[in-house]
């Protein structure tokens, strides 16, 4: 197979976030007490665009946060640390219901660190977890409620997920090969 | 994203991008210390070790703050009530503690360049809390960032660093830093403490304290180290009150904005007139909050671990 190979066009990522947040919609009703958060740096735009998205469906503003996992990751020993971006929650997690957003989920781990992040901050009513694209190859027991693309991957094999936020020309998710 | 080191022994090794990648750090760890839980658990099971053989009190509780803030386990480790007084050297004092499996070592030393002794034989990381006059690098990190924050930038700023030069590991460090950022660092004290071979690294001198603030953006004082200092290389309290203190006549001679930074302990009415310490544009007590990020950003940046980047 070679390699890039495209996995969504922008059309198609549209369409994918779209249905996730008549999804997100669907699951939590008026949604007066949704919170969206996204993890930096892959989930922020995506959160962004689902905020604006569920605003436009319920008709109500709709927090937006984003986490830095960083400083809960459980592998600092064995990495170079990663850029850490600033944690912005400017809303009490308490009693929400948190939709977290990330652009890849691969291993969990992310989403386990997230799980911490999110509940030093305080007890959300739920946690639910929406990302763009699953690959599979999960390292910890952690599941997604929403999902734009799912899709079976070699553990070398690398997503890449461009926004237009960031100056691309298209939004774009490719499959690669490093 | 640049830092790749296990040590943090000095700011003249650091290049531009690694000082921008601590105050980035910190910034993310700042936020930390305003929330409910002022913990995360970066740094769970890593034992870190203030091995401080100088006597220190803000500097080590910084740091131990820093640590258990991180969720790491600290030991603190004096010279006063410490083997060192027995008899037992640096080397092993270090080796014992490296036994007990310590994963960082922090090190306040009278001698210069302790620090990357220690770093030569041990497999811990080893962070400079001062050592001798040389270098005191998270001071000037905290100092920095304290600056970015109030001006959004270094580049292009005049600052200041007013008082005993020659004995500071602080300014040592400081101008390293500024100076690497693009900041332009004026010199300014008695004569005996500000010698002119500082303007090889990029400084200005001058001993004419009018002339060193009027145009500063940022005026760093530092304290008069009678600890480190011989009786004839200093005036005597009272001249240098009259003729460096930053009392209210002389403020009314600075910029409206500059700001106003001293590392501490300050000594009111010596280098400072004591309304100003409080007053709005002085900043000291931020430098203390901020000085925790920072300390907090060095020990997650060094213990950092160097295998691959993975993602998910």
């Amino acid at each position: 197979m070679p390699y890039p190979k495209q996995l969504l066009n922008a059309t198609g990522l549209a369409h994918a976030l779209g249905r996730i947040a008549h999804e997100i919609a669907e699951k939590n009703l008026n949604g007066t007490d949704v919170a969206v958060v996204g993890i930096q740096k892959g989930g922020t735009h995506l959160a962004r665009r689902l905020q604006l998205a569920l605003e436009k469906i319920w008709g109500h503003p709709v927090p937006l946060g984003l986490i830095d996992v960083s400083m809960h990751r459980d592998d600092h020993s064995h990495r170079l640390p990663q850029n850490i971006q600033p944690t912005s929650i400017p809303f009490d997690v308490t009693g929400k219901t948190v939709v977290l957003v990330d652009d890849v989920l691969f291993s969990g781990r992310t989403i386990r660190a997230a799980l911490d992040a999110i509940t030093d901050l305080g007890r959300p009513k739920a946690i639910q977890l929406a990302v763009l694209i699953d690959r599979g190859n999960r390292e910890l027991p952690i599941k997604a409620d929403f999902v734009g693309k799912e899709l079976s991957t070699a553990v070398d094999e690398r997503i890449e997920v461009r926004f237009t936020e960031d100056g691309t020309q298209t939004d774009a998710v490719e499959l690669t090969k490093p | 994203m640049s830092w790749n080191r296990k040590h943090l022994l000095d700011i003249q090794s650091l290049t531009p991008e690694e000082i921008n990648t601590v105050l980035d750090t910190a910034r993310a760890f700042k936020n930390v210390g305003e929330r409910a839980i002022k913990k995360v658990p970066a740094l769970r099971g890593k034992t870190v070790v203030n091995l401080f053989v100088e006597p220190s009190t803000r500097t080590r509780i910084s740091f131990e703050l820093a640590a258990q803030r991180l969720t790491a386990d600290v030991i603190n480790f004096t010279a006063e009530a410490s083997s060192l007084k027995k008899g037992e050297t640096l080397k092993d004092t270090a080796r014992n503690l490296e036994a007990l499996n310590a994963d960082i070592i922090i090190i306040r030393h009278s001698a210069t360049g302790a620090p990357h002794f220690l770093a030569r034989f041990l497999n811990a990381s080893v962070v400079n809390a001062g050592d001798g006059a040389h270098e005191h690098p998270t001071q000037a990190l905290l100092d920095i960032f304290t600056i970015k924050e109030k001006k959004g930038k270094i580049e292009g700023l005049n600052v200041t660093i007013l008082g005993d030069i020659l004995y500071s590991r602080v300014a040592r460090s400081n101008i390293w830093a500024l100076t690497k950022l693009g900041a332009r660092v004026t010199l300014c004290g008695p004569s005996t403490l500000v010698p002119k071979t500082f303007e090889q690294m990029g400084c200005k001198v001058t001993y004419n304290v009018e002339e060193a603030i009027a145009g500063a953006d940022i005026i760093n004082l530092l304290r008069i180290q009678h600890e480190r200092q011989r009786q004839s290389m200093f005036p005597g309290i009272g001249e240098y009150i009259s003729l460096f203190s930053l009392n209210k006549a002389r403020l009314a001679l600075t910029k409206p904005d500059a700001v106003i930074m001293h590392p501490g302990p300050i000594n009111r009415g010596v280098e400072i007139d004591s309304d100003i310490a409080d007053c709005d544009r002085s900043v000291i007590l931020q430098q203390v909050t901020n000085g925790l990020a920072v300390r907090m950003a060095v020990l997650f940046l060094v213990s950092g671990g160097q295998g691959p980047q993975e993602v998910g």
